[in-house]
């Protein structure tokens, strides 16, 4: 019931603004492009992500994207979040390498990452990706799903959007014909085939699968703070809900006497 | 009119009602903007770091950033740890034994900072002043340190502060 | 107005030597107001709180914030990641600049309906019009410093507007820019001046407030308060109608702040600007949009910038544009559709300003900058003359007083059209 009033407030108030405003900001998603609308678990207000799946997405990211796609603005600290124990992080972040320094020589040095250190990125900067991607830059995903319009499905939609083109598409080398892409012309190869990654436990391997576990690890990735920001909200609305009707009837009780003349 | 409201001589419920729940609302608003400005996440993530002590010659100290303040960790010799262990607790100023100040004897880890007013003392490198009681010498205003770091000499009131620290195997140190 | 007998001795006894209690008293206690305010005249106390909302966290933002191309997206990502509850400080300021806006575009629309700007509030209106100008200017400064890509090419464009001025444009821009392109010290004046402008916001405001409180508040009526029977005393009547008012607003505020903290935004604005790539659309924030579709409606770089600036200058001589002597839209048949036309009018070229500048959009953004102009210029100063106002009524209090009784002719006129 409170979900439902909620859900409708929330909903009025910003159908107000935006109607105030005369447009919607995020219009236009993925221009050209046919996007899926998933069922997330961390839609509406009530939202919240399921660990098991943040981890079985960090895995596709470690094994699929990280070769080239960053995630700059994570530390590994930042992992207990998807419910790993600091012994385990302390093991995540020892597997890369990151460059510290300068040391007393004056030289630069690797040692192996700690908790406070961030994911190193795979390029030293962006004209050393783009100079091994054709020309072609794999952006960052710490930001991912809040830099593109409708970002988690735009994403979910690019990730199973891979077909094969239509009868007299070109697609032009170093190229690959996707569903979602503005343009359908994308440069990135087709990340995700399903049935390639061992996930633990016996986690669902076809490519709708992992391609959700991934966008639900992006959609943390660049909202860490979503469910306390949510959490915190309900009780806020709560508070004010009820503070709404308490100042009304202070209102309507001093005003009794300028009424009743 | 106000006075209608007020001389009816109580404050109706209502309307104590909205002031406390207004004043509720803005302590919990407060608690955020306050504690914003406490040490962040990621500064919180290098308040503990972690040493490894096996690379230090016996005799040689080294220097680490810890919470953005010089932590000295000397590997001492037979004789340091000697000397620092005959001294008599009544000649102190800042009386404290020199196994209270270590974990493991051969290593003394401190807060650079003396006591008086945050200078890092020198004695680190070879070559360095030790003073009068070959730890550190102070070149601010002249504070003597032993080989345990206590205060033997000069204006600082107690002993170099020993940070938390714990051995978390036979050569690495955490300290905080 | 008596000096109010104060019974603490503390108080006594500063009153006596600086008299801010007193102050007090007569300003925000017994300060007479009109017994008939709307709900629409809670938008001038809830400017007061969004205005005070963003100073305190744009002062905290502030301590957390690089103003530096090389790390202010991500001094801005570390308040969101690390900085403790740094991601609600940055959403209220976020989100806060967007219902600041919306509050004061009501606020806006309320005076231009009840004819708040005419005599004797000329200048009152005038001074609120140089508060829209420079929030204006606060609020497109304070895009530019999370430096995404829409900050990047929003500030771009916006400066580059300045090079429309003949002869000396350009100079202007490098001036601006403090170099050949939007770079590292426009980002470090814009960073200062942002911090500056909302106390001047501040200091207009309070001039503002001195002249409200000369003649006191405009109300539905529009007529003027003929005696203490038509007045009430601010507090406790409208502080505690204030105070609904605020939680309203603040419900619907908190409700955009943590549910739907970007829907307001562009997602561009999260890739670190990039001066070597415009995005495919770039549009202003949502309260600039109106102004934007005039820009781009007049098919002339000089004419498009006077045009939007126009929109807003002639705002400032409103007063003297619309002479009718009734104030209230209520009694004004014919002013009062058109005001309803005026105001589909601007949200229609907040809509257009959103939309690509092609095809049938340019059309429909011409012909609303027309009308927007047409209005005041045209409109306005021809209903001054030829409208047939309706009779008003002879005091506040008789349409309130009078509305349980069966004769009174000027409640019945007063209520007829709420």
């Amino acid at each position: 019931m409170f979900k439902r009033v909620s859900q409708i407030i929330c909903a009025g108030g910003i159908a107000v603004l935006a109607s105030m405003g005369g447009m919607a900001p995020a219009m236009a998603a993925g221009a050209g492009g046919d996007i899926v609308e998933h069922d997330w678990t961390f839609d509406g207000p009530f939202g919240f992500f399921d660990k098991a799946s943040l981890q079985r997405g960090f895995q596709v990211y470690r094994e699929v994207c990280a070769s080239c796609h960053g995630l700059e603005y994570i530390a590994f600290r930042n992992f207990s979040d998807l419910g790993y124990s600091e012994a385990e992080i302390k093991a995540i972040a020892a597997e890369y390498d990151v460059t510290d320094g300068p040391n007393e020589e004056g030289e630069m040095f690797t040692r192996a990452a700690i908790p406070a250190d961030r994911v190193p990125s795979p390029y030293a900067n962006e004209n050393a990706a783009r100079a091994f991607n054709g020309g072609a830059y794999p952006p960052d995903l710490s930001l991912i799903t809040k830099a593109r319009p409708n970002g988690a499905n735009y994403l979910y939609s690019l990730l199973v959007g891979y077909k094969d083109a239509p009868q007299g598409k070109e697609v032009p080398d170093g190229m690959y014909y996707n569903t979602a892409y503005s343009g359908n012309l994308i440069a990135m190869p087709q990340p995700l085939y399903g049935d390639d990654i061992e996930l633990a436990g016996d986690g669902d391997t076809s490519i709708e699968a992992l391609a959700e576990d991934l966008v639900a690890f992006l959609a943390w990735a660049a909202e860490p703070e979503m469910e306390s920001r949510k959490r915190t909200g309900i009780a806020v609305m709560l508070f004010l809900f009820v503070m709404c009707f308490v100042s009304y009837g202070s209102m309507r009780y001093i005003w009794a006497d300028i009424k009743k003349k | 009119m106000s006075d209608t409201v007020e001389n009816q001589g109580r404050r109706d419920f209502i309307v104590v009602a909205t002031n406390t729940m207004l004043a509720v609302g803005a302590a919990a608003v407060a608690y955020p903007f306050i504690n914003q400005m406490n040490p962040a996440a990621d500064t919180l993530a290098l308040s503990s770091i972690e040493v490894d002590v096996s690379g230090i010659e016996e005799g040689q100290a080294i220097t680490v950033k810890w919470r953005g303040k010089p932590v000295f960790i000397r590997h001492r010799t037979a004789a340091e740890i000697e000397l620092a262990g005959q001294v008599n607790l009544d000649d102190l100023r800042d009386p404290e034994g020199d196994m209270d100040r270590v974990e493991k004897p051969e290593y003394l880890v401190i807060q650079g900072i003396c006591t008086h007013l945050g200078c890092v003392p020198l004695g680190q490198k070879i070559g360095e002043v030790k003073g009068d009681y070959n730890g550190w010498f102070c070149p601010c205003h002249g504070s003597h340190y032993d080989t345990s770091g206590r205060i033997r000499k000069g204006p600082a009131p107690t002993n170099l502060e020993v940070p938390p620290y714990a051995f978390l195997s036979d050569n690495v140190i955490k300290i905080g | 107005m008596s000096s109010p007998e104060f019974k603490n001795p503390v108080v006594k006894w500063i009153d006596h030597r600086l008299p801010v209690f007193s102050f007090m008293h007569h300003e925000l206690h017994e300060y007479p107001t009109p017994r008939n305010l709307s709900y629409l005249w809670n938008l001038g106390s809830l400017a007061g709180l969004a205005l005070v909302t963003m100073i305190v966290t744009g002062i905290i933002l502030a301590m957390h914030y690089t103003p530096h191309v090389d790390h202010a997206f991500e001094s801005v990502e570390r308040i969101m990641r690390d900085v403790n509850h740094g991601w609600l400080i940055r959403y209220i300021h976020m989100n806060g600049a967007s219902f600041f806006f919306i509050v004061v575009y009501i606020h806006i629309f309320r005076g231009l309906y009840y004819g708040s700007y005419k005599a004797p509030r000329e200048l009152l209106w005038i001074l609120g019009v140089l508060i829209l100008l420079l929030m204006m200017a606060t609020a497109f400064m304070g895009y530019v410093l999370p430096w995404g890509q829409m900050s990047f090419w929003g500030a771009t464009v916006i400066t580059n507007l300045f090079s429309a001025i003949p002869w000396v444009g350009d100079s202007i821009v490098v001036w601006l820019w403090g170099g050949f392109s939007v770079d590292n010290p426009t980002l470090s004046r814009f960073f200062a001046l942002h911090y500056l402008m909302p106390f001047m916001i501040v200091g207009v405001v309070i001039l503002h407030i001195i002249a409200l409180h000369r003649f006191g508040s405009n109300n539905p009526l529009g007529i003027d308060v003929s005696g203490k029977q038509d007045t009430i005393p601010f507090h406790p009547y409208y502080t505690s109608k204030d105070l609904f008012g605020a939680m309203v607003f603040l419900t619907i505020f908190a409700s955009a702040i943590f549910f739907y903290p970007n829907f307001l935004g562009h997602p561009d604005n999260y890739i670190p600007a990039n001066p070597l790539q415009t995005p495919a659309h770039i549009v202003p924030e949502w309260y600039f949009l109106p102004f934007y579709a005039i820009l781009r409606a007049i098919p002339d770089k000089l004419g498009g910038v006077l045009f939007m600036f126009g929109a807003i200058a002639v705002l400032f001589i409103l007063p003297w544009l619309d002479r009718s002597p009734v104030r209230s839209g209520r009694f004004r048949p014919l002013f009062k559709l058109f005001f309803w036309v005026l105001l589909a009018d601007c949200v229609l070229l907040g809509y257009l300003g959103g939309k690509p500048a092609e095809g049938i959009y340019v059309t429909l953004s011409r012909l609303a900058t027309a009308y927007y102009f047409i209005h005041f210029l045209v409109i306005l100063p021809l209903l001054s003359v030829v409208e047939k106002t309706r009779p008003l009524p002879q005091s506040i209090s008789m349409p309130v007083t009078g509305a349980g009784m069966s004769a009174a002719p000027a409640a019945k006129r007063g209520k007829a059209d709420v």
